[in-house]
């Protein structure tokens, strides 16, 4: 039995839409989703399937005027959705952290990266000037940034992408937050950076026992820190469990064509597999049926859902229609080689 | 920051010198010497030839160059052709007015535009921007000299609240009242010239709020909890500044060009009325100087607009 606290963020049914030319389109769709204390989620997908619209729904950062948010998300028994501002402000940075993709966009180039990250005690607790700046040499080595009394006086530009990284980290973990929401932290980093910088996450987790939500379109990262991943697909959630059935055991077809797509170092494929399409925009989204029929178009249309549904097809382990269940890839190869990946 | 103020000034030096070089070619280049005014038909050419080589026309130009050279770092900036009087002198008391003048004119342009690009910015696409923008577009189309003439008209002559020309009253004694009257002299044409500079800075400073609104590190504040008032204040608009500072130089080259224009429609006693009236007595010493001057000035707006980025832009100081 879990404890009724060990819940974080209990989000159901959140409909984010944006207007278009004066109509509203669902970007986030009907997503469900829990993150617990001690929990990494991974939220995966394409550019522009919705991920980031939950992290800005979450932190309520979004354009109020041409974006409405319906359904619930709670934190604590507080209902996000619809917060007002200045109840907001006092959760934002305090309760949840937020890492943006871009270290450098996400740091005020006219500011010093220790008053940046000062500037969250600031609002959030009573330090005076010098308890802050303490804090910030603290967190500074905890993000292992070395000499860390030399950083606090840096502008962001004469930071490397790796360090700039770090400073945003410790601003979103300044006050010890119960939940991050890391958005793509680790895609505008060099692969020997993104490794550090995902294990440092890893580590703030353990130690804070927070819970965090990692979007991210890389199957690696999630593969090497989350706990339960969610599979988005074009605003909607395909696929949820855990990491492990994920990977081993994957089923409906938008999962199974993404982890057909990663280069493995068995593999004497000549080619690597290629999701047919893009995501459909915004605005041409299917609103009926199932959104990922149209790239796979070998599939027959009986075998879909007419009306898409998520079904729990084994304890923890949800998948939207019932299309996996009669689902190959279009060429044999494939076909052969994910008979034996999924043969049980 | 001493660095980049202190390599900024040395960048000047060879500015100067292409400068006193580019002037000292135009004053070559113009037609007549210090003795044209003297010559009447009994002069003896021989004389005049006589006068010339002891002034050290006929020595080879380097030499004129550096002679001419010497005498600037002297304050000799030559006599005047016309008037006969040192061409220093002609201009000091000419250049006070037209530095406190332009000192008004730049307090009150900014004034004016930063509150308006920030409204602007601010409330975009809401009625303030739109009456601003309207503003904008009406003072950048109309040419200066008509808006010098209407508000002269308007201001001076049909409501008869300003004085119309002059920069101080013949009738004002004691220090408060030749001040007062000094600063009653100049409010039209500061307000005036401010209204037609402040399109740029505006527009600068609008298009610059519009677009740092939307960066990625304002959402980052905003995810730390900083209230909405102080995400503008502290990074938005300090981001948005920026572009205007990189204005200052031309704001001040545009005052010194808009001298000219509006001290002589305002008979005020000034370096761009001196400028004016030389080119119409073909006065060739003083019209050297003064474009030297205005050149220098030049140099220095930009050399102020550099040193204050490097104020508030870490980005651009040297290491």
């Amino acid at each position: 039995m879990e404890k009724q606290s060990d819940l974080l963020l209990d989000i159901q049914h959140l409909h984010t839409a944006y207007r278009l030319q004066g109509k509203f389109y669902d970007a986030a769709d009907d997503i469900n989703l829990t993150l617990k204390r001690n929990e990494i989620l991974a939220i995966v997908g394409e550019s522009g399937c919705g991920k980031s619209t939950i992290a800005s729904s979450i932190i309520g950062l979004y354009d109020h005027k041409n974006t409405r948010v319906t359904g619930d998300i709670l934190y604590n028994e507080l209902n996000l959705v619809g917060l007002n501002e200045q109840l907001f402000n006092k959760i934002r940075g305090d309760k949840i952290g937020i890492i943006f993709q871009d270290p450098l966009a996400s740091l005020n180039p006219l500011m010093r990266v220790g008053d940046q990250v000062a500037e969250t005690l600031y609002y959030h607790t009573d330090m005076d000037q010098k308890a802050r700046h303490a804090r910030v040499i603290e967190l500074f080595n905890q993000v292992g940034m070395p000499k860390p009394e030399e950083m606090y006086t840096m502008y962001p530009h004469e930071l490397s992408g790796g360090l700039r990284q770090r400073v945003v980290i410790a601003m979103a973990i300044a006050c010890k937050p119960e939940i991050i929401i890391a958005d793509e932290p680790t895609t505008a980093l060099d692969v020997t950076i993104q490794a550090q910088i995902l294990d440092l996450l890893e580590d703030i987790q353990k130690q804070s026992e927070s819970g965090i939500i990692l979007i991210t379109h890389d199957l690696g990262v999630v593969a090497e820190t989350a706990d339960e991943v969610a599979v988005m697909y074009a605003g909607q959630i395909v696929e949820k469990s855990d990491v492990k059935t994920i990977f081993e055991h994957p089923l409906h077809p938008y999962t199974r064509s993404l982890l057909n797509s990663i280069p493995q170092s068995d593999d004497d494929r000549a080619d690597l597999h290629v999701i047919h399409g893009t995501v459909p925009s915004l605005k041409n989204m299917p609103r009926t049926g199932d959104r990922f029929a149209s790239r796979i178009p070998w599939i027959p249309a009986s075998a879909h859902e007419k009306n898409p549904q998520v079904h729990e097809v084994e304890p923890g382990h949800w998948v939207r229609c019932t299309c996996w269940k009669t689902f190959h890839f279009e060429d044999e190869d494939a076909k052969d080689q994910e008979k034996t990946v999924s043969g049980e | 920051m001493w660095k980049t103020v202190l390599r900024r000034l040395l960048i000047m030096i060879p500015q100067l010198i292409v400068l006193s070089i580019i002037v000292f070619a135009l004053a070559k280049m113009m037609p007549g010497d210090p003795f044209t005014g003297l010559v009447n038909p009994n002069t003896d050419p021989k004389e005049i030839i006589r006068l010339k080589r002891e002034a050290g026309l006929y020595d080879p130009l380097w030499v004129q160059y550096g002679r001419w050279v010497n005498n600037l770092f002297h304050g000799n900036l030559g006599t005047s052709y016309i008037q006969k009087v040192p061409v220093a002198s002609l201009i000091a008391d000419r250049a006070v007015n037209t530095f406190w003048l332009s000192l008004l004119t730049v307090i009150l342009t900014y004034l004016i535009a930063v509150p308006m690009g920030i409204a602007a910015g601010r409330y975009e696409g809401k009625w303030k921007d739109i009456v601003i923008s309207a503003f904008n577009y009406i003072t950048f189309a109309i040419p200066g000299f008509v808006i010098y003439i209407l508000g002269l008209w308007l201001f001076g002559y049909v409501l008869g609240w300003f004085p119309i020309s002059g920069s101080v009253s013949g009738s004002a004694s004691g220090f408060w009242g030749v001040l007062g009257s000094r600063i009653y002299h100049m409010i039209l044409p500061a307000v005036l010239v401010a209204i037609i500079s402040t399109t740029g800075i505006v527009q600068y400073l609008k298009i610059g709020i519009s677009d740092n609104k939307v960066e990625d590190y304002v959402k980052t504040a905003r995810s730390k909890g900083v209230p909405e008032k102080v995400v503008f204040n502290k990074h938005i608009l300090r981001n948005s500044l920026l572009p205007i500072a990189a204005f200052f130089g031309n704001t001040i080259t545009g005052l010194l060009s808009g001298s000219v224009i509006i001290e002589t429609i305002f008979s005020y006693p000034g370096m761009g009325q001196l400028f004016m009236n030389s080119v119409q007595q073909r006065d060739y010493t003083t019209l050297t100087a003064l474009i030297l001057i205005y050149g220098i000035l030049t140099l220095i707006g930009n050399l102020l607009s550099d040193i204050i980025m490097s104020i508030v832009d870490p980005r651009i100081r040297i290491q």
